[in-house]
């Protein structure tokens, strides 16, 4: 018997095989240093990773150049299907130019550990900013949009406040809305609660488990053990450039198989 | 010969010092609008990545950062004009000579303001902007460049002093400005003290305006919510809370 269920499961089974971000054999060298060693990486819509690993692995490099921060020196990034950052030419890379890079970061939602909120805008004109710049929205409507997503990370009290007046958990809840507002098909958080005070993480958190229980596709570089163990849906350790191990959370932290994640976890725990 | 207050109150309220006083600050305003404008793509052209960009400006802010301001004032009306034809014409007079001359040689110290302002913001924040997906121009006029003005206004109030007191120079080019004033006026009466009083009240007076509106424009970039957050206090207590409270004194 074939239940509604299972039908739609199956008309969506084409696109599961179309991950929403893949990076295949990325590279990136900082002058002579090579950062990223053939990073092979991919989230299917929906799915919530938690990237850990040791400073200086190269994860947030990853990141960044999954965000179009950065060119890759190698290798292909695609979202939903679509390479974007560069195309190929006779063998060589060649990067789209930084305009229309811009129109590909819409899709990509970006979360940074030192928050980087403007200093000379409001939260909530923070928010407002990218609903009427990139998007091209009506200023009145884009204030109301703003608004409920500022209500959504629990700071409709503070839309008139400049980031010098918010915590550092506050302020990373605006940071999110402030992504999340442009509706991206994938956020990427790098570190986003490394530089908070610890009574602050959980406020943080908190928005971001709500946000993967309703769907969003999170990619979390962390140090935070306890987050990857309650909303990831599997958790990647990144070492010297190269993914170590990608497993679901309790194969993970219960029974890690390489030597190398045995080793990261003991000093984790 | 004694100070002769009745000379100096007729000066200070003589028309003509007004009249030398606006062309100051218009030959300042002016130059420095040039100044800017100029300065900001120096300032590009001197941290741009690209060779044939970065020479070009440094070549510029080298040449007139050498150069005295009096020197360019007497090239722009005397030389130039010999030179170039176009520049003899009526439209060319003391007054853009000045402004453009002041201009030129001050663009070259805007620029090393506006370079300075532009790498004190965070690069944070240019990130930030980009991975929003705002364009290169959108960056820079939302992101960058209000926070870098903060940076570059304290420095640049001070240049357009500066500039009011370097215009004083175009007297040199016959530029009725406000010491020029002063100075035809002594030339006929011999009255120093009483004219160049006068010149100084009118320069403190221009100097003390221009730093009321910096310390205004300031204000606005102090990037608070005063009056928003601000909470009342209950005014009224009720008697029972009036009562607690001594009664926790007393304990």
């Amino acid at each position: 018997m074939t239940t509604p269920h299972e039908a739609a499961g199956f008309g969506a089974g084409s696109t599961a095989t179309t991950p929403t971000l893949q990076v295949s054999d990325l590279h990136k060298s900082y002058g002579g240093n090579e950062v990223l060693k053939g990073v092979e990486f991919a989230i299917d819509k929906g799915q919530v990773k938690a990237v850990l690993g040791p400073s200086g692995s190269g994860k947030s490099t990853m990141l960044r150049l999954m965000a179009l921060l950065e060119p890759a020196d190698r290798g292909s990034i695609m979202l939903d299907g679509t390479r974007i950052g560069a195309a190929t030419q006779n063998g060589k890379i060649v990067h789209h130019s930084e305009r229309r890079l811009a129109v590909q970061r819409r899709d990509i939602g970006m979360v940074f550990q030192k928050f980087n909120l403007f200093p000379h805008l409001t939260a909530l004109q923070n928010v407002v900013v990218g609903l009427t710049d990139v998007q091209g929205m009506h200023k009145t409507q884009a204030r109301d949009v703003a608004f409920q997503m500022l209500t959504k990370v629990g700071l409709a009290d503070r839309d008139g406040h400049f980031p010098s007046e918010l915590s550092g958990g506050q302020q990373q809840r605006v940071a999110i809305a402030r992504a999340l507002v442009l509706n991206p098909q994938v956020m990427l958080f790098d570190e986003p609660t490394s530089a908070l005070d610890p009574e602050l993480v959980g406020e943080v958190l908190e928005v971001m488990e709500n946000l993967a229980a309703a769907g969003m596709t999170m990619i979390v570089v962390t140090h935070e053990v306890r987050f990857a163990r309650r909303a990831a849906d599997e958790v990647t350790l990144f070492d010297s450039g190269v993914i170590v191990e990608q497993a679901d959370p309790t194969s993970f932290f219960e029974n890690p198989q390489h030597e190398r994640t045995k080793r990261f976890l003991s000093h984790v725990h | 010969m004694v100070f002769d207050p009745q000379i100096f109150l007729e000066q200070l309220f003589n028309p003509a010092y007004l009249m030398g006083a606006f062309l100051s600050v218009s030959v300042a305003v002016l130059s420095l609008i040039i100044a800017t404008v100029i300065g900001f793509f120096l300032a590009i052209g001197r941290t741009s990545k690209k060779a044939y960009l970065r020479g070009p400006s440094h070549t510029y802010v080298w040449f007139f950062r050498a150069l005295p301001a009096l020197l360019v004032l007497l090239i722009m009306w005397n030389a130039l004009p010999q030179v170039i034809p176009a520049l003899q014409a009526d439209w060319y007079t003391p007054f853009i000579a000045a402004a453009v001359g002041l201009g030129l040689v001050e663009s070259a110290f805007m620029a090393e303001i506006i370079r300075s302002a532009l790498s004190s913001v965070d690069e944070g924040q240019e990130l930030a902007a980009r991975a929003l997906g705002m364009k290169p121009a959108s960056v820079m006029r939302k992101v960058v460049l209000p926070q870098a003005i903060r940076t570059a206004l304290p420095p640049t109030g001070n240049e357009f002093i500066g500039l009011i007191k370097y215009s004083s120079l175009a007297s040199v080019i016959s530029l009725k400005e406000l010491l020029t004033t002063a100075q035809i006026g002594v030339n006929i009466t011999f009255r120093y003290a009483e004219y160049y009083t006068v010149a100084i009240i009118y320069y403190l007076i221009i100097v003390t305006i221009i730093t009321l509106i910096q310390s205004r424009v300031e204000k606005k970039f102090l990037w608070t919510s005063r009056g928003v957050k601000k909470v009342v206090a209950p005014i009224t207590l009720s008697t029972e809370a009036i009562a607690t409270s001594s009664k926790e004194i007393s304990v």
